[in-house]
């Protein structure tokens, strides 16, 4: 018998891990990692020069780690919260796996390598917006928006919108209209996305004492919020090609996808307060992670064909 | 030398956590390969064969 016994995501006297290498990979949320890491992969082809591949591949790599360490600090200090959500309840540090303690400094590690082999590889422009992107999502929105502003996912969307930023900083070692463009098409694509996934989770939140949208200002409020940044998105989406970034081509299917982004949004905000299966908002919800993929591969493939002087 | 050991405080690890433990040494002792040979390429891409031709 082990003199240990778990005891919940609380510290104990005396700990013999059992964690696996599995439970620090999820710390690290692989799926948020994928989408950073496919959009500073799109920031760094579109950016204006070359790099070498391996740098290329370490600077991603650089990255991903970094976000993932930032995951690991999220989970660090709202495993109170994550254990009584059902999303979340089977995250290592709730379920007991991991030690609140081991998953703050696995997060602090992580980003210090992250910020130091990017600095290394690439350069430390993209180094420090890695690091003020890990800063903003662990302190900013984890520590201070979250638990407090139902504008949360608001303001704390930045952190997500920073990828291509960095990944484009890690080319040409600076900051220009594009990228700030890609991060803006992210940002302004958060709010609808998370309140969307709020609404049918906002019991969730409520008894995690979440401040989300719905539970704040009424879900008749949050679907109009949803739709006015469904406009907005709509917008953004065409900026690469009306400041001539990216080809009509790309124009075209952004105007496409922001039109079915309105339209699911749109049907969210026809949807009556009676409506508990919130179809809508489930399908506006799966829409939005669609319109974010193909807006990037779209930008990404404009950026391939220009090379290849295939743009129209 | 002496060595003081208090058997009745000594921590036995059950069969799981002796697997936990294996499972995180590989992957630490992976992660650790790749970071050496991360820093290994890195440097001959950044220094090129120049690496070679310093004074001794």
């Amino acid at each position: 018998m082990s003199l240990v016994d778990k005891n919940g995501y609380g510290e104990v006297a005396f700990h013999v891990s059992e964690a696996h290498a599995s439970d620090y990979i999820a710390l690290l949320k692989p799926r948020v990692m994928s989408l950073v890491v496919f959009t500073a992969f799109v920031g760094m082809v579109t950016a204006p020069a070359a790099i070498n591949p391996f740098i290329a591949c370490f600077a991603i790599l650089a990255i991903a780690v970094g976000a993932g360490a930032s995951g690991s600090l999220n989970m660090w200090y709202d495993a109170d919260i994550d254990a009584v959500m059902s999303r979340t309840v089977n995250r290592p540090v709730p379920a007991g796996r991991v030690l609140p303690s081991q998953a703050l400094a696995f997060g602090l590690v992580l980003s210090g390598f992250s910020i130091g082999v990017l600095g290394l590889v690439a350069n430390w422009v993209a180094a420090g917006l890695l690091a003020f992107t890990i800063f903003f999502y662990a302190v900013i929105y984890t520590m201070w928006l979250k638990r407090w502003t139902p504008q949360n996912i608001v303001i704390g969307g930045a952190a997500g919108a920073f990828p291509p930023v960095v990944g484009w900083a890690a080319v040409t070692g600076d900051v220009s209209l594009y990228p700030i463009i890609q991060f803006l098409i992210i940002f302004l694509w958060t709010p609808p996305h998370f309140w969307a996934l709020a609404l049918f989770k906002s019991g969730d939140y409520e008894r995690a004492g979440v401040p989300m949208m719905p539970n704040v200002a009424g879900e008749a409020s949050t679907k109009r919020q949803i739709f006015a940044y469904a406009l907005v998105v709509a917008v953004t989406g065409v900026l690469p090609t009306v400041f001539g970034f990216a080809g009509n081509a790309y124009g075209l299917l952004a105007a496409g996808l922001g039109i079915g982004f309105v339209w699911y949004s749109w049907k969210v905000l026809q949807m009556p307060e009676s409506d508990r299966a919130m179809k809508p908002a489930k399908a506006l919800f799966g829409f939005s992670l669609l319109y974010l993929f193909a807006i990037f591969t779209a930008l990404l493939a404009d950026s391939v064909l220009r090379d290849l002087g295939l743009v129209w | 030398m002496v060595t003081a050991v208090k058997n009745d405080q000594r921590i036995e690890m059950t069969e799981s956590q002796k697997k936990a433990q294996r499972n995180r040494s590989v992957a630490l002792g992976l992660a650790l390969v790749a970071f050496v040979v991360v820093i290994y390429i890195v440097t001959i891409v950044k220094m090129g064969p120049q690496i070679l031709n310093r004074p001794f």
